[in-house]
This record gives structure tokens, sequence and C-alpha cells, in this order.
């Protein structure tokens, strides 16, 4: 029998025309923990997930134990004793701990069989749970064991945890990690699909790199250094490329005006009872563009609605004009109403608090001149926003969110899903919103669009905020959390 | 008075309840609050407008009228008021809260007629006759046609308008149709909105069925709606939530219902026959909806 316990060579895997993976490699051997590093698109949870069978790889082979397998579902994985943890919970949170862990069973449901069974499986892998708890009730870092005893409840040899330190704070992060090790020492393998550097130094013994959905570094853990991880994850070649909408660059430009948005020692904890944002400060000054940088939850999604105004803090203060522009990642759902018009769908902006009448006639003028303004592509005012294309709602709400607040303007991915035109249109605007004065705070997981907008950047990291020297290396390190040069 | 006239009056006089609740419905379903609890708030409604109509003094003479439509619409208010509160503090689906309380109102009032409320001799389950000052004026002399069905049209209207022009109209709109659009793009305090637009639903609901006490019954009997919160439903989604064409649906229902008494007595046909025709309606118009969307999804 080979000393692979999971074994996946040449992977190959496409979503339409973009190649997710090609040609991954990735070698799991027993009695070890497996460290799958990447930046946010990388591929790893797109090649875990091939190797749990929720995903059908269009080439390539995945060996279990030294056996070439083919996985049509979870549930065949399941049998060949691969487990998964996700990184989104996939609990049900108004049943108990019991029932959530029966869920993926087969047969009769037995309440006190499965019940003691849970007990028994808790006390032989020391995780403390109450299997009557309902999961709703539970803290964060509770329903992240569910998830795992879940997993184990498979009696898995293989498990596959995505990402599984990322909402847990550091104690619980350490326990988890822990528990991993220890259950590997039973001669099991765990897989850790992390982006932190440190996670992957201090607790896997290999190490796989994936960059672009390729492996680009595979070896010891203790033979990797954290400068060679860094690069394997960026690569040597991230020259930023020229955007074609950046005709001014940052750096001709003078120092920003008045302070516009202030935070000072904000916190936001989330309803899962997470600290999101611990006692974050900084400022944006009127003309600038500060470009927020941040692997996927570590906290930027609050720090951008907070500077929006569009959540609150839990503590702290927060300082904004009275509106702030709004450009949220999903437009389809957080900032146009599809079955509206492009007339109503501009008056949106300041629905909340207007009194009386609807001017229908003069917004009626104020849509037609954005739709020329902004190059929105569309019949007329009164077509519905479904009609219109990705590219022309976002110039649509990019037009709304401008000329409804001048003075702040908070982008989230303001390009994704856009092609390549639009995408300039898109950053032509919000540059011009920044030289007309306008204090802009831009978030993109596209780190050349940040080194290329941004005055002042900003890197999120574990709900913290710290300023940033604006190049693509130093940005990518201090995402990681890796230690400044 | 002609056969063909006095179709027409009973068709208006049936329509009345339906065009003003079925307005209740529009207003609530456009706020994406799904309302089914039209029939306890018409009852709620009814209720409290025949005790303003029953212990109110002769001497305010007129005054009456408006204080029984007041107090229906506040008891209407109070039935749906309870539902959103429900629904806001402990997330209970407003569909099975105000299904529930339908039957405390049918329940309730019925106890109301039986013991508190019943007329003096206690013979029959019904409270007294409303005072003169109470009645909803006739609106064509020697005809029931009563000065409701005119209040109908203007309800209809002034929502209509509101729906359209209004701030608060459009913010009812838009958190009907997607709440989160509403709150980031708009600012909207969505559950706010809701709830308010909820409560309104219930106050108009409860109007309905203070004009069918002020204007018809003149008195709160057991079983004073036959079922008018739920016909109200299909009143509205067939005028497509629209107020005006709620006007129309209103008075088709109207017809079904009167035509229906008119068969049976004169045909012998029975008058579930329209209960029947009043479905396939409901069934064809929502079938059509359907095509359409899937139409209008594949053209996109």
């Amino acid at each position: 029998m080979s000393d692979v316990a999971l074994g996946l060579a040449s992977i190959t895997k496409r979503f339409g025309r973009t190649a997710a993976l090609q040609s991954a490699s990735l070698s799991a051997r027993r009695g070890t923990v497996h460290a799958l590093l990447g930046e946010n698109g990388a591929g790893k949870t797109t090649l875990m997930r091939i190797a749990f069978g929720m995903l059908r790889p269009d080439a390539g082979t995945i060996r279990v134990n030294g056996d070439i397998k083919s996985f049509a579902s979870p549930s065949e994985a399941i049998a060949n004793g691969i487990a998964m943890v996700h990184q989104h919970f996939t609990l049900v949170p108004a049943m108990t701990v019991t029932e959530n862990v029966a869920l993926g069973g087969r047969g009769l449901f037995r309440p006190r069989q499965a019940r003691s069974d849970l007990l028994a499986l808790a006390r032989r892998t020391d995780f403390a749970i109450d299997p009557d708890a309902r999961v709703q009730d539970l803290p964060a870092g509770a329903q992240q064991r569910v998830e795992i005893l879940k997993a184990l409840s498979h009696e898995p040899r293989v498990l596959i945890l995505d990402e599984p330190t990322a909402i847990l704070t550091p104690m619980e992060a350490q326990e988890l990690l822990n528990r991993a090790r220890e259950l590997v020492n039973g001669g099991g393998t765990a897989i850790l699909i992390t982006h932190k550097l440190r996670d992957a130094l201090q607790f896997a013994d290999d190490i796989t790199v994936l960059r672009r959905g390729a492996t680009v570094w595979t070896g010891r853990a203790n033979e990797a250094t954290e400068d060679a991880l860094v690069s394997a994850m960026l690569g040597s070649e991230h020259a930023p490329t020229e955007s074609p909408g950046n005709k001014v660059s940052p750096r001709d430009r003078t120092a920003g005006g008045e302070t516009v948005m202030a935070l000072r020692d904000v916190s936001v904890r989330d309803t899962l009872g997470v600290d999101r944002l611990k006692a974050v400060s900084m400022e944006v000054r009127g003309g600038e563009i500060v470009g927020v940088a941040a692997v996927e939850g570590n906290g930027q999604h609050e720090l951008l609605r907070v500077l929006a105004g569009r959540i609150a803090a839990t503590s702290g203060m927060v300082e904004l004009p009275s509106s702030v522009g709004f450009i949220p990642e999903d437009r389809q759902r957080d900032a146009l109403i599809p079955g509206l018009s492009l007339r109503d769908n501009v008056a949106l902006a300041g629905a909340g608090t207007r009194r009386g009448m609807m001017d229908w006639t003069p917004i009626g003028g104020r849509t037609r001149a954005l739709l020329e303004n902004y190059d929105v592509r569309a019949r007329h005012e009164n077509v519905h926003a479904s009609t219109l294309s990705g590219g022309n709602q976002q110039k649509l709400v990019v037009g709304r969110e401008i000329e409804w607040s001048h003075a702040a303007l908070v982008a989230e991915n303001p390009s994704r899903g856009l092609d390549i035109q639009a995408s300039a249109a898109v950053k032509d605007r919000i540059i011009d919103a920044r030289n007309s004065g306008a204090a802009v705070v831009i978030y993109s997981s596209d780190l050349d669009e940040i080194t290329s907008l941004a005055d002042r950047v900003v890197v999120v990291f574990a709900g913290k905020v710290t300023e940033c020297v604006n190049d693509y290396e130093s940005i990518g390190r201090a995402m990681l959390g890796a230690t400044m040069k | 008075m002609n056969q063909i006239t006095a179709f027409i009056v009973d068709m208006l006089v049936h329509a009345t309840p339906l065009i003003i609740a079925g307005l209740a419905v529009a207003i609530a379903f456009r706020a994406g609050i799904w309302n089914i609890g039209a029939d306890g708030q018409f009852i709620a409604g009814a209720t409290a407008a025949a005790w303003v109509g029953v212990s109110a003094s002769a001497a305010i003479g007129w005054l009456a009228l408006p204080l029984a439509l007041v107090g229906g619409a506040i008891a209407g208010g109070i039935w749906a008021a309870l539902a959103a509160w429900l629904r806001s503090r402990f997330g209970v689906l407003e569909v099975i809260s105000t299904i529930m309380l339908n039957f405390i109102a049918t329940y309730g009032a019925s106890y109301l007629v039986r013991g508190p409320l019943q007329e003096p001799t206690h013979v029959f389950p019904q409270t007294s006759s409303i005072i003169g000052g109470a009645h909803m004026p006739i609106l064509i002399g020697g005809t029931r046609l009563h000065w409701g069905f005119i209040l109908a049209l203007l309800l209809a209207t002034v929502t209509w308008w509101v729906m359209k022009y209004s701030a608060i109209g459009f913010r009812i709109r838009a958190s009907g149709m997607s709440p989160f659009a509403a709150r980031s793009a708009g600012l909207i305090n969505v559950p706010r909105v809701t709830s308010g637009a909820f409560i309104a639903s219930g106050a108009i609901a409860g109007v309905a069925g203070a004009v069918e006490v002020c204007g018809v019954t003149f008195a709160l009997y057991e079983n004073i709606s036959p079922g008018y919160g739920y016909t109200a439903i299909a009143v509205a989604l067939l005028a497509g939530l629209n107020p005006l064409g709620v006007i129309g649906t209103g008075i088709l229902f109207g017809a079904l219902e009167t035509a229906a008494g008119t068969m049976q007595r004169n045909a012998g046909i029975p008058a579930t026959t329209a209960s029947v025709i009043e479905a396939i309606v409901i069934l064809a118009v929502i079938g059509i909806a359907q095509v359409r969307s899937r139409r209008s999804v594949s053209a996109t």
C-alpha cells in the first residue's frame, strides 16, 4: 500500500472559459497534516471539492491509498474515507447538535442512539459539545466544532478542513489545530486549506502552494521559509499591469484635502458574536483613493459597510458625511431592484429619508442625464433594470452613487464580472470622483486594481487595519499576515 | 325597479367590502407582507364599528358615522399590529399568525354577540341596531346602494396615488421587491416600512368591516363576513396588486356572488358554482402570470 492517503495528479477544471485548475497536484501522506496555501481564487477550494466528489475534474486522477477513484458525489467520497469541513457553515440552525451530526447518515434516525454515538465521538476526540443545544444558540467556535464532529462521525481517514480558523479566535484556532494534530497521530491525514502562512508553517508537515490553478511549490514545512512561500503564492512576474482607466498616476497627485471619513477605535461584532473589526482607526481625506486589501473574511466586508454608513459600529466613533455613495459587491441583490425601472432605481438613492412626494419628472430628467453621462446603454429610463447587461447595470449604480454623494464613495469589487471596457469605464468614473474632491475607498480582490488605483493602501488582517506601502509584494505579504520586511 | 338595476345595485353593494379589503391586501402584498388576515381585521373593524354605533349617544348625530369608521380602522390596525409585532419581535411568519388571528376574530365576535354585546332581549346572536347617525347615507334613493361604494372608489384612488407618487409608497414598493437593495442602496428602514404597511393594511380591512356594518347590516352578527377577507386576496391578485385595478376585480367578484344568489333562486343552480368560477379565474390568472414571467426571463 502506498503511503499517500490522498493523491491528486494533474487535475484540470474549467468553468466556462476560465480555467480554475490547470494540472494541479497534491499528495497527502498518511499520518501528516498537509497545508494547501494560495491567494484568493488560486483554486484551493476547487481542488478540494474535486477530492470530495462535489465537482468532477475535466482531467487528472484521484488516488485513495494508491487506487484510482472517481467520485460522482460526496457520499461516494465519504464511503472512501474522505470528509470535508466547509468554510461556510452547512448546519441547520434550528436543529440540535445531535440532529445536525446525524443529518448525513443513512437509514433510520434513532435519536437516543445518535446522541450516545455523538457523546462517544466527542469524548474520543476531546471535542466538548452539548448534544442537545440548538445550533443557532451556539457561538461560532462551537458551531465549527459541530461541523468537525459531523465530518468525523463518518470516521474518515482523510479530513479536509477549508479555512477552519478563519472565524475563530486565536485560542480557538490553536485548539482546533492541536486537535487536527492528534487526529493524524492516530494514523489519519488532515488537509488544511489556509491562506495564513503561520498556520501552515507551525502546524503542517507538508505544504503545497497553488497559484492560478497550478501547483507552484510543494515540500516539507521544515524546509520552507516564509519568503519562499510568499513568492510562490504571489509569483515573481507580478509587475502591475497598467490599468487602461488610470490616466492620472496616483503619485503625481498632491496629498489629499480635509478628512472626510474617520473611524476611531471602531469594533464590529457580528450576530454570531465574532469580532469582525477590532478597534480600527483610520481616516480618508477628500481627493484621495484609499485601497483596501484583504483576504476574504478578515473583516473588510464590515469595514466597508461601516465606512459607507450601512452598518453601525458595535463600539468606537464613526465620523461620516451626511451621505456616502456605496457600490456593493453584489449589485443584483444590494444595489439594484431588477424589477423596477431605471428611473425608480435612480430614485432609490436617498429614498429612506425623502419626505412627501416623489418628483418623478425631475428624477426622470436626472436619470436621462445619468444614462448619457455615464454611458449606460439603455433604450430609455423606463425599462426594467433587469434588461441591462451587467456592465451597464454597474455603470448605472456607479453614476447614481457618485451623483448622490459628491463627498464620499465606498466601492467593493466595483469591476468584478465586467468586461475590459466596462471595467475601465467604471474605474475612470471612480478616478473622476476622486479628482473632483471625493474621499474614495475601494476594495478589490484583484491586487493589480488596488495598486493601480490607490493613493494609499491599507490592509485588513484578522479584523485589524494597517497602513501598507503601495507595492504588490508588500500588500501581498501583509494580507497573509507575514512579518513586514 | 327593473331586474337589471336591482342586479347592478346588489353587485355594487357586494363589491364595496371586496374593493376595500382588496386594497388592504394589495398594500400588504406590495410591501412583501403576506397578510392572509384581512378577514380577521375586517371582523375586528366591524365589531368596533358596531360597538361605537350601538353605544354612541344619539345627541352626536351624524358624527357617529366617522367615529364608527375610525373605530373600525383602529381595531383592524391593532389586529394587524399583533401579527406585525409577532413578526418583528419573534420572527413568526405572518401567513400563520394572520390565519390564526382570523379564527380568534371570528369566534371572538361570536362570543361578543352572545355575551357582552348581545341585544337586550338576549334572543338573537347579534348586537342591537346602531343608531341612525351611524348609518351610511344611501346613494340612490329606493335602493340599498350606500355611500360606502363611493368611499371605496375614493380609497382606491388615494391608495393608487400614494403608492405611485409618494415617498412612502415608493419605500413600500422597494422594500417589498428587494429588502436588501432597499436597505443597502436606499437606506430604508425596511422593518419599519413593512410593519407600517402591514398595520395600514389592517386598518383599511377594518374600515371595510365598519362600512359593512354602517352601510348594510346595521348590527354585528355572527359570520358578518362570508369570507370577504379571503376573496379580497383573489381580488387583489387578479388586479395585479394595482389599487385602481382592484375596483374592477372587486366589482367582478361582487357580480359573481350576486349572480350566484340570483341563479340559485331563479334557476336552481347551486350558489357554490360561483365559488368554482372564482377559483378557476384565480388559477387561470396565476397560470398566465407564470407563463408570462417565464417568457420574459427567457427573453433576456
